[in-house]
């Protein structure tokens, strides 16, 4: 999405603007700690937001909706119980519209690309959560940094043994993102999962 | 002003408040979470994790040359030699601005923040506009909040879009020679150390 004019900064912004966002910051954490949730399943299940609800609500009503769905989805609670306690609607996210994940060819934790390599982002356009930005798809950068191995975002939301890939940082031009009108002497560069990558 | 609010009678709660209410109360009943605990995680957040975390770490790499090598190439152990670490602070990269680039922070898929150094983010860093604009714009967009940059100097954007998390060290102001750690700890902002701004 684009052109959604200023970035509005408020003045001396308190870490929490009402009490009950710093309640559900706090429960995410517990949960968290617990094994119930992750960060890439918080995400997911925010992206699986009725798409008008997470643009008409605060930060933090994304937190509490998703973490509801996720409580819900493991049976850890239902969500008759969270209306007949909330008194009234408690709005949770769809359900996941993803396939279930199939390994590709497995990682074996080395890294394939090396600093400098010039590299292309996949042009897939997976179903459910990655963490491949739309705007770089296609897009052809160069590795500035090899970084660890992590989970694959978009197996660990289904659950079970995620694999672990190596991730970068690929450098893009500005020219090659956004063609003229890109400003000039701009880059950025981007964390990404292997398999998002392919030899330029 | 009516009889209520007079009497400093409470609003009533909204919606979403009562939604929040309602989670906590059933997983405090089933024994998942305790009120005391998310009053520690409450207070760890808006007393003791910020940007002043942040700011000792870039006045420390001002003062010492080889603190600021070691920050440079390893991040994630510098800072933990200040005592900082832990949830979006585990993979940390701070990257360093010169006369010739300037770095800034950005997440476009989310809200991704190095937490132990700077806290949690403020509303414009998760905003739409700040998320969309800075990767496609950065120079418009660093102006408009206050930070003009000639066209001699490169513009550096960080998308932590993965799981390594940026800190930006600002470079030290001219004139603060005489200043010590402690006081140049007072001159490092929020703003300067995500890149929208200058010390």
């Amino acid at each position: 999405m684009q052109d959604f004019g200023p970035v509005l900064v408020e003045p001396a912004e308190p870490v929490f603007h009402a009490s009950w966002e710093g309640r559900v910051f706090g429960i995410g954490g517990i949960v968290t700690l617990q094994g119930l949730v992750n960060t890439n399943t918080v995400r997911h299940a925010i992206e699986r937001m009725d798409p008008a609800h997470y643009l008409g609500s605060p930060y933090f009503e994304h937190w509490l909706t998703a973490l509801a769905t996720l409580l819900v989805e493991q049976d850890v609670l239902t969500r008759e119980e969270l209306e007949a306690r909330t008194g009234g609607s408690f709005p949770v996210s769809r359900p996941s519209q993803a396939p279930p994940w199939t390994a590709a060819a497995a990682s074996d934790g080395r890294s394939r690309f090396a600093v400098g390599d010039r590299v292309r982002v996949s042009e897939a356009h997976p179903r459910g959560h990655t963490r491949r930005p739309r705007y770089v798809r296609g897009k052809q950068g160069v590795v500035d940094r090899c970084d660890g191995a992590f989970a694959l975002p978009d197996a660990d939301v289904h659950g079970d043994d995620p694999p672990s890939e190596p991730t970068y940082s690929v450098r893009f031009d500005a020219a090659e993102l956004w063609g003229n009108e890109a400003e000039s002497g701009a880059t950025v560069s981007v964390g990404l999962w292997e398999s998002y990558l392919e030899q330029a | 002003m009516n009889e209520d609010a007079h009497h400093h009678h409470p609003t009533p709660p909204s919606p979403v408040e009562t939604r929040a209410a309602a989670l906590e109360a059933l997983l405090t009943e089933k024994g998942l979470v305790s009120p005391e605990f998310i009053d520690s995680i409450i207070s760890a957040y808006a007393n003791d994790i910020g940007p002043m975390n942040g700011a000792r770490v870039v006045a420390r790499a001002w003062v010492d040359g080889e603190y600021r090598e070691r920050l440079l190439g390893d991040g994630t152990a510098a800072i933990a030699e200040l005592g900082f670490g832990g949830p979006e602070g585990e993979h940390m990269v701070v990257v360093e601005n010169t006369p010739e680039v300037h770095n800034v922070i950005v997440c476009t898929l989310c809200s991704c923040y190095p937490w132990p150094v700077l806290g949690l983010p403020p509303n414009w860093y998760k905003s739409p506009p700040y998320r969309s604009r800075m990767v496609r714009e950065p120079r418009k967009v660093l102006s408009e909040m206050g930070v003009e940059l000639s066209e001699s100097v490169s513009v550096r954007v960080w998308d932590s879009s993965a799981e390594v998390r940026y800190l930006v060290l600002p470079e030290r102001p001219q004139g603060t020679d005489g200043m010590n750690e402690e006081d140049l700890t007072k001159l490092v902002t929020r703003d300067a150390m995500i890149g929208v701004a200058r010390p």
